[in-house]
């Protein structure tokens, strides 16, 4: 009889689905006006606080403002230029977009629901769309290197000096990028033992020590990768406005500009997520919320609580730090990506390796507290020591100093002999 | 110039020490001024609730008025001066012979376009009675281009609203009255 219904996991499905979508354009309009606020205040302003709820004259301290943001720039003519590639030109903000909505079906939003009898759901219920994926980390990075395609799609259908060279600068720091990102990444896995965020996680909060701890050269280097990924300031060379006006999405206009710069807030969040979940423990914080099963509402709502605080926290930290360092130029990125965080990942995962290898041998050595010290101290020793040498042994940056003996100018006695 | 030029002194860059070539002391730099300056009192000035403060009225260049002079009659005297040092030429002086003994002329239509108006204060300057000035009236709004054509009756109504915050600049700048 009621056949026609969907299955209650694929209803289950669609309203997590549902909810972390609508979530998440909500906290992207909202961060929006969080990074506005940001800015104005690290610029002794006051930021927008004018629009609060429509046709009233409440102002709401500006809440108001991404309503506005919204409707301006969807209203806005969706202009398409003559010259472009139509059919590219169309896909990429949705190539963009649909790759860094869908990186969310593997990233745990949360711990898991309490078991609810009343509506037949007999288990936990984790907070995730996908959870029976068990490549969950591998799903993420595959999905964010699309985004790659998004950005270089995007440069090149615009048929624009700038939107290309935008898009090619992009897709160079992006892959790039992905390498040290993945050694990062790398580091936790073998720690953890899983591809799988939720055992992440788990590996974490029933140790208490969290990655970032744990391996702080890993974390570095991720914590750079990420804002390389996310192509935020330090490392926004895809869109630099001085260079480039718009970079890969110069040509764009009205709701396909929008969808790009969704997609790029969207790769924030994203990037906080994953440092959030991998790095600093997920859910857990000592004292508050500790391993184990979910049996009551009052763990699920304060796991919650916790992990979306620190992921503020996280996107507080890449707005910060947006006005506090200047740009890198391109060959510094790359010196950056290539010659330092390359060998510190790779540095960090042989660290990691050996010591799991030879965890069995340093607990029957020195006992199981002093192994866990060691553990935790070894890899702080590497980071420092690594960190020097990195500092040290890596160049500089090229010469900037000027060639005096011919200068650009200097055209003179050439004109004379003529 | 050429690179060579004994004009130019050439500084040689420093060469990176340790802690800048580490990054981390830099970084923490960058993340303190940002981080003190987020804390910070804020300079904006929230217009139509808080007034800006105008540092000095006298010399402020707002909206123009036409002073009055003991007896309530208007000052000017119609000799187009400061029609004639207008750079926007936005002032319309009509003159006509005047009724009273102190003086020939006076103005019959005196009228200042303050759409086109610069805010120069040039009329000021030349003005041999001072009946031309600016005020520190800096809100100047309206809904039609002819609203803000100011004639002779709305200058003098500027005076009389303006009168007593910034009496007239000759007596305490040392004018010619």
């Amino acid at each position: 009889m009621t056949d026609y219904l969907p299955s209650l996991p694929t209803i289950v499905a669609l309203v997590k689905i549902g909810l972390l979508i609508g979530g998440l354009m909500t906290a992207a309009a909202y961060l929006v006006l969080v990074e506005r606020w940001m800015a104005a205040w690290v610029q002794d302003r006051k930021g927008p606080n004018r629009v609060g709820i429509p046709l009233t004259k409440v102002r709401l301290f500006g809440l108001g403002q991404p309503l506005a943001d919204g409707l301006k720039i969807i209203l806005k003519e969706d202009f398409t230029p003559k010259h472009v590639d139509k059919v590219l030109y169309t896909a990429a903000p949705l190539v963009i977009l649909a790759a860094s909505l869908a990186i969310f079906a593997a990233i745990p939003f949360g711990s898991s629901l309490p078991p609810i009898p009343a509506l037949g759901l007999a288990g936990e219920e984790p907070l995730l769309v996908a959870p029976g994926l068990d490549v969950g980390v591998l799903w993420v990075f595959a999905l964010s290197s699309i985004a790659v395609y998004g950005v270089l799609l995007g440069g090149w259908a615009s048929n624009n000096k700038y939107g290309f060279l935008g898009g090619l600068r992009s897709s160079a720091q992006l892959v790039a990028y992905e390498i040290p990102l993945g050694l990062g990444l790398l580091g936790v896995v073998l720690a953890a033992g899983s591809l799988k965020l939720d055992t992440i996680m788990n590996a974490q909060a029933s140790t208490g020590v969290w990655y970032a701890f744990a391996q702080p050269l890993g974390f570095i280097v991720f914590l750079v990768a990420a804002f390389a990924e996310a192509a935020r300031l330090p490392f926004d060379l895809p869109e630099a406005e001085q260079e480039l006006v718009g970079g890969y999405h110069t040509e764009y206009s009205g709701i396909k500009l929008l969808l790009f710069l969704v997609a790029e807030f969207l790769h924030m969040v994203t990037a906080a997520f994953l440092i959030v979940i991998m790095f600093l423990g997920g859910w857990h914080l000592w004292g508050v919320t500790g391993s184990g099963p979910v049996e009551t509402w009052t763990v699920a709502l304060l796991r919650f609580a916790v992990l979306s605080a620190k992921i503020l926290g996280v996107i507080l930290f890449f707005m910060l730090v947006r006005w506090s360092w200047p740009r890198f130029r391109f060959d510094q990125l790359m010196n950056l990506a290539w010659k330092v965080m390359l060998p510190l990942g790779l540095v960090n995962l042989v660290t990691v390796a050996a010591i799991e290898e030879f965890r069995p041998q340093l607990v029957a050595a020195v006992g199981e507290g002093a192994a866990k010290t060691a553990a935790i101290a070894i890899p702080w020793v590497v980071f420092f020591v690594g960190w020097i040498a990195a500092g040290m042994l890596t160049p500089s940056g090229t010469d900037n100093t000027p060639i005096r003996t011919h200068g650009p100018l200097d055209i003179e006695h050439e004109l004379v002999e003529v | 110039m050429k690179p060579t030029d004994p004009a130019i002194t050439w500084l040689e860059e420093k060469p990176l020490g340790l802690a800048e070539r580490l990054y981390l002391p830099l970084f923490v730099g960058g993340l303190a001024t940002t981080a003190r300056h987020l804390v910070s009192p804020k300079v904006t000035v929230s217009f139509p609730e808080q007034r800006p403060t105008v540092g000095n009225p006298l010399i402020y260049r707002g909206v123009h008025r036409l002073n009055r002079d003991e007896e309530g009659r208007v000052k000017c005297v119609a000799c187009f001066l400061c029609a004639t040092a207008c750079p926007a030429h936005c002032i319309d002086i009509v003159a006509t012979e005047s009724p009273w003994p102190d003086r020939e002329k006076y103005p019959e239509s005196f009228q200042i376009d303050e759409l086109r108006c610069i805010f120069c204060g040039m009329c000021e300057e030349a003005c041999p009675v001072d009946a031309i000035e600016l005020t520190s009236l800096l809100d100047l709004t309206g809904k039609s281009r002819e609203e803000m054509i100011f004639d002779k009756e709305k200058l003098l109504s500027v005076y009389d609203m303006t009168k007593d915050a910034e009496p007239m600049k000759s007596a305490s700048l040392g004018g010619t009255l």
